[in-house]
């Protein structure tokens, strides 16, 4: 009885071995992956493109150090779960705190911007 | 021994019955993570709570302003001879952050492994890169502090760079040393044997019980991981 829960700790304790190349393999990846969205800013790309290779290589940086080197990949779905899904909460966050920014930037280039004739006028315009 | 129900269960279901299951009423959750792992990326949710808010009240001040934004790759650049190089800097402490999480899996390995000595080489190793890059963020700093960036202005637009700046890469650069303090504590144990002494410390619940090493790497690579977020938001935005 003792003898299987023993076994059950122990197998946690060394649930973790991986073969060695594979994290060098994944070091590589992170490498190229660094090298190519510096080479985004170095090649001076702008707009969407720019932006979209940022996002794709960030995620995949993101993605292997999770998956790999935090050895999450290997993991029960209940802590991977836990773990990555309350973010998520950041992205709305995100949204909602972008959607406000906007509004900002709106009431600062009406109100704001060192022309008061031009706030008079909006003013006066309004009533 | 440590859990009462883990011998007596059923066979555990995978994917997302797994999930219920595990959840379900009256037992441990993680089945495979000890407390230790478990509470580590509970700190480690928390912490990208941290970094998430900072990334986003950047990305507010970047979007409400009527300013330009500074162009972070002039911001950043380095002369070398005559030419100048975009974001040289950043991208030396993108690889050397980069490496420092590459010898902090291979110690973690190692460790698993029981090789004690391998172990604490590359955990040492993986404390001096981590030091490196706090000292090239601190020539950074120092660089642009000279340059004129203050919290509350700087010379090439918005006002809020400078405050953005020096609150994200500053609370980063903080992880990254207390990371280091802990890499050398850790190592140094490893080095003394301590975890195959058969002591049990706050470390080490048995004789050969590395796990530390690994929850010590969570911390690592999740340093490593809230870079590469900086480096893609911040610096190349």
């Amino acid at each position: 009885m003792t003898h299987a829960a023993a076994s059950d700790t122990h197998a946690s304790h060394e649930g973790q071995a991986h073969p060695i190349r594979l994290y060098l393999t994944c070091w590589g990846f992170l490498f190229v992956l660094s090298a190519a969205s510096y080479m985004v800013d170095y090649a001076q790309l702008q707009g969407a493109l720019r932006w979209s290779l940022i996002l794709i290589f960030m995620v995949l940086k993101a993605g292997l150090i999770v998956a790999v080197f935090m050895h999450m990949a290997w993991e029960r779905l209940a802590l991977v779960y836990a773990i990555l899904l309350p973010p998520l909460a950041a992205l709305v966050f995100m949204g909602i705190m972008l959607a406000e920014s906007d509004y900002t930037l709106q009431s600062r280039t009406t109100y704001l911007s060192g022309d008061p004739d031009l706030a008079v006028t909006r003013e006066g315009g309004h009533e | 021994m440590t859990d009462a129900t883990a011998h007596r269960s059923p066979p555990r279901p995978s994917g997302l019955e797994g999930v219920a299951a595990d959840w379900a009423s009256d037992q441990r959750a993680f089945k495979t993570a000890s407390w230790g792992k478990a509470m580590m990326w509970i700190f480690l949710l928390s912490d990208t709570f941290v970094f998430a808010i900072f990334l986003i009240s950047y990305m507010s001040a970047r979007s409400s302003t009527e300013v330009e934004w500074p162009n972070a790759s002039e911001v950043f650049a380095l002369h070398v001879g005559q030419t100048e190089l975009p974001l040289l800097l950043i991208a030396i402490m993108t690889f050397v952050l980069i490496s420092s999480s590459g010898t902090m899996a291979m110690a973690v390995n190692f460790a698993y492994a029981r090789n004690r000595r391998r172990t604490a080489q590359l955990m040492f190793a993986t404390a001096a890169l981590g030091a490196l890059f706090v000292g090239m963020q601190a020539f950074e700093w120092t660089k642009l502090i000279s340059e004129g960036v203050r919290p509350w202005g700087n010379p090439w637009g918005a006002e809020q760079f400078g405050a953005t700046f020096f609150m994200i890469t500053g609370f980063h650069g903080t992880h990254v040393s207390f990371g280091v303090l802990f890499l050398l504590i850790v190592a140094n144990k490893v080095r003394k044997g301590e975890f195959d002494s058969g002591r049990r410390t706050w470390l080490c619940r048995e004789k050969g019980d590395y796990e530390a090493v690994e929850i010590m790497g969570l911390y690592w690579h999740f340093v490593d991981l809230v870079w590469v977020f900086i480096f893609a938001f911040f610096y190349l935005w």
